[in-house]
């Protein structure tokens, strides 16, 4: 059977802010969703939402995983349940080399049963596995001594993302502007890596402003995100729509999210 | 010449009576004895360091009670420790000692004593090279300075001596090991002599016992003539019931390197000074120090870096990341004389507070009289950043496994500057067993 990840009339807020206000979507295993949405309508906060992130409270709702509400897992047991995101904004952690930060966490993805201290994957297959990777993603060998993060370009940034996917092969991944701050030749390779390494296998949520993403790994569903809601599901033609003509015409049809949008929006910048 | 030994299971204490009684086990040359006895003069007409006193203002030591302990000797028992740093490396010399007193003979390579190479106890070597050992003991810390030193220099045992000549390089490093029984002291003195253009890698450490009581009161004293080069670690992993006070200081010619690497994780309360003067032209001096501290722990180390001739540069680093109700104190100096132009001084002290009872404070300081020097000082002092550890934790860390990488990451950073194997690896493992959860 498939894996399916489900989420139901999820509700999130930060502090006391209601951010996501009825969320519903479904994935199966092998497909590929859309998420589209303006600027601070909530595509970023339901990717946290979903790997588990302390400050993103979930009031109401459930994310459900083969039919199991996960909303209590720590995010390493969901990651171990085989949920992946690529942050649009990853974090450096200096110091810690990002050949054994990540041995580190394909061991443990990988033997979701291990206990801290016990022995991590041989490095010769590691090392093995990641030098292809790499060489896939066109990456220097180099970068596997680097720290994670610490200083990387933001096209180094996401490639390193997807260096991540590759090696902990989850069975959903949430890809968040995986493909912004990249050149035109490093999208063109960012889509392609992503297309081999998870279309029509993982489940792809795939968060982008732009097409040509999409146009390597074609959408099953696109999911239109306004106001913290989705107000709009179609199939690939959706997203050409939007990417096309932008988000007018979603604006005026659903007036009541656009107003929340844009408040949440002001808010916001008032904040800044 | 027969090896001084102290008498057994007689226990000295430090009153006037047990100084003298003390005094008649050593079977040391006049000199000695002199220098012993002014320290002991200045130890009783000066009060124990209090609140009032500007480097003790955060260090409590109302509860330190020297009436509890004995003047160093071997207590009929001996402890075994566990030293950490010479793990894998070919030495070329060691020596270890228990409760200050040698245990066992010093072991030193015959090639390199006959390239005029010196090492070994001072008490052992004090026969044949006592006058080498007079012209240097007691010349680079000042033993008066205040009551510790003074209780140093009056009643140390156990010091070692490492003498390079001119132009000899030793390549592999020397070991020494300290430990202590329950209850014990250790007062050792280290000292070190590098003539012009000599080399050479001393890896100091001392450790006891998970529960043993003690007190080491100790000096490190280290002279680099010009050109020579010294590569000094000195691992202090400490009981958390032991009480260390030590002062250290080192004296570098021109156109010389030493890099020293403090290891500052045990003790109930530390207070350390680490002096470096700068007292050759071009002479470059880094410090990397790693903190770790938990529970009660209370460590203050107050590092001064003089600059006394121009062109020369000084980079001290020091980390420390604290756990539980734990406490450190760094107050760093850049002091910069009016020759010493062209002066390119770096500290820093950074911390990371595990716990939201831990306290660090950082006190970076400069005196500077000249007027074309660089001099950049900074600390910074925070809790470990959320989402570094979600970020871990999306990637299957769990929150424990992710504190414990994102802190020996925090210290890589001095880590990568150690240029010692063994020392990194002993280093970072000590620190990633410390590491318990975030609260
Ligand atoms: N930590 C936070 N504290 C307060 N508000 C937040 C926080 N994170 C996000 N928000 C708010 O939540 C709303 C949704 O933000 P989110 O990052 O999910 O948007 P997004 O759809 O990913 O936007 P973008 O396309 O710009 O990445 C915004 O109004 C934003 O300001
Ligand atoms: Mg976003």
């Amino acid at each position: 059977m498939s894996d399916v990840l489900k989420i139901v009339d999820l509700h999130v807020s930060i502090g006391d802010k209601e951010i996501l206000r009825g969320v519903n979507l479904s994935m199966t295993e092998g497909e590929t969703h859309a998420l589209m949405g303006p600027n601070g309508s909530g595509k970023s906060t339901l990717g946290l939402a979903i790997m588990g992130h302390p400050n993103y409270k979930c009031t109401q709702g459930e994310i459900l995983l083969n039919g199991e509400n996960i909303l209590e897992l720590e995010p390493n047991e969901r990651a171990r349940a085989g949920i992946f995101m690529a942050f649009q904004r990853p974090v450096a952690i200096p110091g810690v080399k990002m050949a054994d930060f990540l041995r580190h966490a394909t061991t443990n993805v990988r033997n979701p049963d291990r206990k801290e201290g016990e022995d991590l994957i041989p490095m010769r297959e590691f090392r093995k596995e990641i030098k292809a990777n790499m060489e896939q993603l066109q990456m220097d060998s180099e970068f596997a001594r680097r720290y994670v993060n610490d200083g990387f370009s933001g096209g180094e940034m996401k490639r390193a993302e997807i260096l991540q996917l590759a090696m902990l092969q989850p069975k959903f991944a949430i890809l968040d502007e995986t493909d912004s701050g990249l050149d035109a030749d490093a999208v063109r390779l960012a889509s392609q890596s992503i297309n081999e390494i998870g279309h029509n296998k993982m489940g792809l949520l795939i968060i982008t402003h732009h097409d040509k993403l999409l146009e390597h790994n074609p959408p099953n569903f696109t999911h239109v995100i306004l106001g913290g809601r989705i107000v709009e599901t179609g199939g690939k033609e959706l997203a050409e729509e939007l990417h096309a003509q932008g988000y007018d015409r979603i604006r005026k049809q659903y007036p009541e999210a656009a107003k929340v949008n844009d408040e949440s929006e002001a808010e916001a910048e008032a904040v800044v | 010449m027969t090896p001084t030994t102290l008498t057994e299971n007689i226990q000295l204490t430090f009153t006037d009576e047990g100084f003298a009684a003390f005094l008649q086990t050593l079977n040391e040359p006049e000199w000695l004895t002199e220098i012993r006895k002014a320290a002991w003069a200045r130890f009783k007409e000066l009060p124990w360091p209090s609140n009032r006193d500007e480097e003790w203002m955060r260090t409590d030591i109302r509860l330190f009670h020297l009436e509890k302990f004995f003047i160093p000797s071997a207590r009929g028992e001996v402890a075994t420790g566990t030293p950490v740093l010479a793990d894998g490396v070919d030495l070329v010399g060691s020596a270890a000692s228990c409760d200050g007193v040698a245990s066992g003979a010093s072991q030193f390579d015959s090639a390199m004593a006959e390239k005029g190479v010196i090492f070994g106890t001072i008490s052992e070597l004090l026969g044949e090279h006592g006058e080498l050992i007079r012209k240097h003991l007691f010349q680079v810390v000042d033993g008066l300075e205040d009551r510790f030193a003074a209780l140093h220099q009056a009643t140390w045992t156990s010091g070692v001596f490492l003498y390079v000549p001119r132009n000899v390089c030793v390549e592999k490093p020397i070991h020494t090991f300290s430990t202590m029984t329950d209850g014990g002291c250790d007062f050792s003195h280290t000292l070190i002599v590098l003539e012009e253009g000599a080399e050479a890698t001393v890896l100091a450490e001392s450790n006891n016992a998970n529960d043993a009581v003690g007190l080491h009161c100790g000096a490190i004293e280290i002279v680099v003539g010009d050109r020579g080069n010294l590569r000094y670690v000195n691992l202090q992993d400490w009981s958390q019931k032991v009480w260390h006070f030590a002062h250290q200081k080192a004296v570098i010619g021109q156109d010389t390197n030493l890099q020293w690497t403090v290891g500052a994780l045990g003790s109930r309360l530390a207070k350390v000074n680490q002096h470096v003067s700068l007292r050759g032209k071009r002479g470059t001096c880094q410090v990397n120090g790693v903190m770790f501290t938990e529970n009660k722990q209370h460590l203050s180390y107050h590092t001064l870096q003089h600059h006394e001739k121009p062109d020369c540069t000084s980079d001290f680093l020091y980390k420390g990341a604290l756990q539980d109700q734990s406490r450190t104190v760094w107050r760093g100096m850049i002091k910069v004389d009016v020759e010493a132009q062209q002066t390119d001084g770096y500290q820093r002290n950074d911390n990371l507070l595990l716990s939201s009872k831990a306290r660090a404070d950082s006190i970076p300081g400069l005196e500077i009289e000249a007027d074309d020097v660089r001099c950049t000082h900074g600390s910074t002092s925070g809790r470990v950043d959320e989402e570094l550890i979600f970020y871990a934790q999306c990637r299957g860390f769990t929150r424990k496994e992710a504190i414990r990488a994102i802190v020996t990451g925090f210290f890589q950073q001095v880590f990568d500057r150690v240029t010692i194997e063994s020392v990194r690896e002993a280093l970072a493992l000590a620190i990633s067993r410390r590491v318990r959860d975030y609260e």
